[in-house]
């Protein structure tokens, strides 16, 4: 119920009430609800619900998430997270 | 898919459960309160990675499951209605009533409609303006402003046909309702992390240092779950109990502040009862008294109904963690997700079905 996936904003209207955009999840594309996030830009993932935006994902702190592992062992040669979207 | 594909590596998750072997000493009954948390564990088979002195229990948390039959046998009456299109999520379709259930309905002629979004339920009402175009909103504090924002766009735009029957839950008040009861074993929790994303994780410090359990924010993919129950797990060998963040790439301590604010405009909290658990106070929204012309049930005006719970279903106590699934005696056998006897059968978030889909009757974990 609660399921919320990534994606990424390709257009913001700024003028819609509420703001609206086209946000693409692995390439298939969604209108979104972008009204509670105001400072998002274009390019940036956001977390989406029942179509509406609820967070932005920080592409730091999810790194760390990742990285906390080496910190905890001799730790792994890499974490790649290549492919975008 | 990026942001999630990683938290999937099932090398860094076996790492995890080795560090968590590491720090553990003693035994620990940890809950997820989610019910995506329950699904993600039973279907990547986390407990199995787990040291045996680590027991998961599972928590309430699929706002499907806990429902409560009056709402559902509501919902049903007014869904039969001919002037009525009712909208819903697709999972509250299936779930039983006392005696049938929404697909039903729409088998009989009822006009019963899925949605993915409460704005489409809306788009619904607008161009059907000769009918009443009821949404059954369901859900916890991550779909309430969703549906909040139905109910606000229902007025400025003037779409008065538009309204919704409210059965939200707040998870804080059944967390304080778990860990007060005399039969609560739980003693660390992993917190659900997308309601967080909307309410933040203010509202756990006081629960934290009421109760003395460490709670985790913690996200959904089996690296996240690993990662959540590492950092419990650490916090209780370590003897302290605070409030940490895993779920920190889509949580902010304050939440989504523009969301919270509409839910305090459009909802009021309200005393809600649970299905399988009870009346639990303050533990709902209902719409306030500002948006009370959008209210389903006011409207309809339905007979209180009397319900009809199957007596071999022991949901209340798998919802409460007090008992496993398959230490139900209709588990796989009476009931089974063709032919639900309860709600946590129906949805795929609901433990019943989670351990139905994925085998765990094959690999019972003591419940002591
Ligand atoms: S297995 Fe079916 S009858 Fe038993 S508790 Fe779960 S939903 Fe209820």
């Amino acid at each position: 119920m609660c399921l919320a996936i990534p994606g990424k904003v390709l257009t913001i209207e700024k003028d819609a009430q509420p703001v609206m955009g086209n946000v693409s999840f692995a390439g298939i594309q969604r209108r979104v609800c972008l009204e509670w996030l105001p400072d998002v830009n274009v390019g940036e993932y956001v977390l989406v619900h029942v179509g509406f935006a609820l967070s932005k994902v920080d592409e730091k702190e999810a790194k760390e998430t990742l990285d906390i592992l080496r910190k905890m062992g001799e730790g792994l040669d890499e974490l790649k997270q290549d492919g975008d979207a | 898919m990026r942001f999630i594909d990683e938290y999937r590596d099932g090398e860094i998750a076996r790492r995890y459960a080795e560090e968590i072997k590491r720090i553990t000493t003693r035994t620990w009954t940890l809950m997820e309160i989610c019910g995506g948390q329950t699904h993600s564990i039973v279907k990547s088979g986390i407990e199995s990675l787990l040291p045996e002195e680590i027991q998961l229990v599972h928590g309430p948390g699929c706002p499907v499951c806990v429902t409560p039959l009056e709402i559902i046998d509501k919902a049903i009456a007014i869904a039969s209605r001919p002037d009525v299109i009712f909208t819903s999520f697709g999972d509250m379709l299936r779930v039983p009533g006392s005696h049938k259930d929404l697909l039903a309905v729409k088998a009989e002629g009822g006009d019963v409609r899925m949605v993915y979004s409460p704005l489409d339920a809306l788009t619904v009402a607008k161009n059907n303006p000769d009918k009443r175009v009821v949404f059954f909103a369901v859900g916890f504090e991550t779909t309430a402003p969703a549906n909040a924002m139905a109910v606000k766009e229902a007025r400025r735009r003037n779409i008065l046909n538009f309204s919704i029957l409210s059965s939200h839950v707040l998870v804080p008040p059944a967390i304080a309702a778990i860990l007060s009861s005399s039969t609560n074993r739980v003693q660390g929790l992993l917190a659900a992390g997308h309601v967080c994303t909307v309410m933040g994780y203010e509202e756990y410090f006081p629960l934290v240092e009421k109760y003395k359990v460490p709670i985790v924010v913690t996200g959904f993919e089996p690296v996240d779950i690993l990662q959540g129950i590492y950092m419990t797990v650490k916090q209780l060998e370590e003897g302290r109990c605070e409030v940490e963040n895993q779920y920190s790439r889509s949580v902010r301590r304050e939440g989504n502040l523009a969301a919270r604010a509409l839910l305090r405009e459009v909802f009021a909290v309200i005393d809600r009862k649970w299905r399988g658990i009870g009346e639990i106070p303050s533990s709902g929204f209902g719409l306030s008294e500002l948006y009370a012309d959008f209210d389903a049930g006011k409207i309809f005006g339905v007979e209180s109904i009397e319900v009809q719970e199957p007596a071999m279903c022991i949901a209340g106590d798998v919802l409460r963690g007090i008992r496993k699934p398959h230490e139900c005696p209709a588990f796989g056998n009476e009931c089974n997700p063709e032919h639900p006897l309860g709600a946590p059968m129906v949805s795929s978030e609901g433990a019943c079905a989670a351990y139905y889909h994925y085998g765990k009757i094959r690999n019972p974990i003591s419940t002591q």
